[in-house]
């Protein structure tokens, strides 16, 4: 398939019309051009003809006749062409150039017969009169002819023919800047389409619904059809996330339940242990399964980020609302100390990041502490601190915490996927921003800072 | 406290029941969404506890459909995803939600909180010694002067309030007080009963030891 910008092609094509007409026209204005200048030469030649021959008249038998001055001034508006005349009673030469080539046709008396011919290596264009004078014995027939060169015509036919072309040259320039003009205007509608689909959030698949015209309709449709299907197959592939997660969850649930059960009933404290040592394991697994799922959600929203604006401090407060109840059960406070900051980004992803980092803190707090959550406003960066007093990060590389599956040196028995940070992590890459992890000053608890730009 | 749980996983169903029921809460139990909406058409309730996968619908379908002649604060239980759930629920008109398989203690946090959040609607002041205690709140108050407790002093507070003058055991407390997968010794109750003492110091209330069997609360006296 030609890949050709059709308003370039159609510019093309209309400036390729213009341009033959250009052409055309300026031929047939040229052609027309030196008609006239020929036409108003042989006009001027046959009326100076026959005003000579107005002033013959016979004296004492003898053919006389005056050369009016008018007869040659009215040939000098021709420019300045040079005039030739004779005048003969039947083959005596009354006066003027004998040289001069006879006409080509044979006269009748009254009619003014033209002739191009060349004298003296110049074109010249000749008309010839004949009238009868009475002279002597019978009539005479005088014959008067005036040429002129044709250096004038050609000169006016060739200044009017470079007029033509400046015109037809103007007339193509304007014809390209309307071809394209009409090529923009009639691809608007093309173009507007296409601005609404760019301008949609990615999670928006309604159909479009503008009026368009009719060669477009069934470009609509078809897109409509594809953005139907598009989001058929998302949501099937989100219905398959939150099915997968039910049927891993469920029965984990249940097994949950059980062990809780029977570790209420039991007494013998090494089958408590045991029940316990389960409830781990079930939690473990949920939470991998969970987080593993999440990730999955997260790596699929980020990939077409919406860019909401979004302010930090409401975010990080629904956020802490959300988890005090479970920081309560180690009863742990969560202090928030945040300023206004708007982001641009998905408010789902970021409360998912904010939430991974926060659980994490909750998790390795000590039983009876304090929780921090700032939220700064530093340069162009919106800087979200969560600071705990636990034991910190450990020896190990501090930036391969934030790896999939990588857990902490010092993490004890506490439950975790190793997904948590990689997930907050992936949420602030997507979002042009960055996860930042430390041992707080003093060596005493971990300090995560999420950096995001400022909208 | 009067809740509705609407749960068709039967042995969860039931744990919950029984969970609920020690902590003193009267609880009516639907294994589907027709089930609750007869609950809900014969009595009030303080809280609902929804799933989200029924087998004659989806819980947050029903709760979107309910919300507008509902005022009842909702939790969802779901076993899904939590990104997708929690744009879905919270969006739908539930106060909050709990991602399956949880622990009982997080979800009676949930509970409370929850409830404290919607308000003094069902708000229920004991009178403990000269202290009223507000276990909504999670406060005390005595002689004027208003104390909050610790998350874990409250829990403590509200088992002794529950039955008074009788003798609780150590594993009785600990189920209360902490996650069933802490590992925790039962010397940990000493602390927090030790907490709990110097709080309500001087209310006319006081939790009394019984060797080898555990605490007591007794009010009145000195």
């Amino acid at each position: 398939m030609n890949t050709w910008s059709i308003g370039r092609r159609l510019t093309l094509l209309l400036a390729g019309v213009a341009a033959l007409l250009s052409v055309l026209s300026w031929g047939m204005v040229t052609s027309l051009a030196q008609q006239a200048a020929e036409r108003t030469q042989d006009n001027v030649l046959a009326a100076s003809a026959t005003t000579i021959a107005e002033t013959l008249r016979s004296e004492q038998g003898e053919v006389r006749l005056e050369l009016p001055y008018s007869a040659f001034s009215m040939l000098g508006a021709i420019g300045q062409d040079r005039v030739f005349y004779r005048v003969t009673a039947g083959a005596e030469l009354l006066t003027g150039y004998e040289d001069l080539p006879p006409p080509s046709a044979a006269l009748t008396p009254g009619a003014v017969t033209f002739d191009t011919g060349s004298y003296r290596d110049e074109e010249i264009r000749m008309a010839s009169l004949t009238r009868l004078v009475l002279a002597g014995p019978g009539p005479v027939p005088v014959t008067v002819s005036v040429a002129q060169t044709r250096s004038g015509v050609a000169r006016i036919s060739a200044e009017l023919s470079r007029t033509a072309a400046l015109f037809s040259v103007a007339f193509f320039v304007v014809a390209v800047g309307l071809s394209a003009f009409a090529a923009r205007a009639s691809l608007r509608p093309l173009n507007e389409i296409a601005a609404a689909v760019s301008r949609r959030g990615p999670s928006d698949l309604r159909p479009l619904r503008r009026a368009a015209p009719a060669e477009l309709v069934p470009l609509m449709s078809s897109l409509n059809r594809l953005m139907d299907r598009l989001g058929q197959s998302i949501r099937r592939s989100e219905d398959f996330i939150a099915e997968a997660a039910h049927r891993v969850r469920t029965p984990l649930a249940t097994v949950r339940t059980q062990a809780e059960i029977a570790l209420r009933t039991v007494r013998d404290e090494t089958e408590k242990q045991r029940l316990r040592g389960i409830i781990r394991a079930v939690d473990e697994s949920s939470r991998s399964a969970g987080q593993l799922l999440d990730h999955a959600t997260v790596a699929f929203r980020a990939e077409d980020l919406s860019r909401d604006p979004v302010d930090l401090a409401e975010l990080a407060a629904q956020t802490v609302a959300a988890l005090e109840p479970t920081a309560a059960m180690k009863d742990i406070r969560l202090r928030l100390e945040a300023e206004r900051a708007m982001v641009r980004g998905d408010a789902v992803l970021l409360d998912n990041a904010l939430r991974n980092v926060l659980d994490n803190a909750i998790k390795y707090s000590p039983e009876d502490t304090t929780v921090v959550l700032r939220i700064e406003r530093n340069g162009r960066e919106a800087r979200l601190t969560v600071r705990d007093e636990g034991p910190g990060l450990g020896d190990g590389p501090v930036e391969a915490l934030t790896e999939r599956f990588r857990r902490g040196t010092n993490t004890g028995g506490i439950v975790g996927s190793g997904l948590g940070l990689t997930i907050a992590r992936d949420v602030l890459q997507a979002h042009g921003g960055h996860l930042h992890l430390a041992t707080a000053e003093g060596g005493q608890g971990t300090c995560v800072t999420l950096a995001l730009p400022l909208s | 406290m009067r809740y509705l749980l609407v749960e068709d996983n039967r042995e969860l169903a039931d744990a919950i029941l029984g969970r609920l029921a020690l902590d003193g809460h009267a609880v009516d139990h639907a294994a589907s969404l027709s089930e609750a909406e007869e609950w809900l058409a014969t009595a009030g309730y303080d809280l609902i506890l929804l799933d989200v996968m029924l087998p004659d619908g989806d819980g947050r379908d029903f709760l979107a459909r309910s919300r507008a002649h509902l005022e009842t604060p909702v939790i969802m239980l779901t076993a899904r995803s939590q990104v997708s759930d929690r744009v879905g629920a919270l969006d739908m008109g539930a106060d909050d939600y709990i991602t399956k398989p949880f622990d009982f203690s997080e979800l009676e946090a949930r509970c409370r909180a929850v409830l404290r959040r919607r308000g003094g609607a069902a708000r229920n002041q004991v009178a403990l010694g000269q202290a009223l205690f507000d276990p909504l709140a999670g406060t005390l108050s005595h002689a004027g002067r208003t104390v909050e407790l610790r998350n874990r002093e409250l829990r403590l507070l509200e088992v002794f309030a529950r039955h008074p003058g009788q003798i609780l055991s150590k594993t009785q407390l600990m189920d209360r007080l902490f996650a069933q997968d802490a590992d925790v010794t039962e010397n940990a109750i000493e602390v927090y009963v030790g907490r709990l003492r110097r709080r309500i110091d001087g209310m006319g209330v006081r939790i009394e030891t019984v060797r080898g069997l555990g605490y007591r609360m007794e009010t009145g006296g000195p």
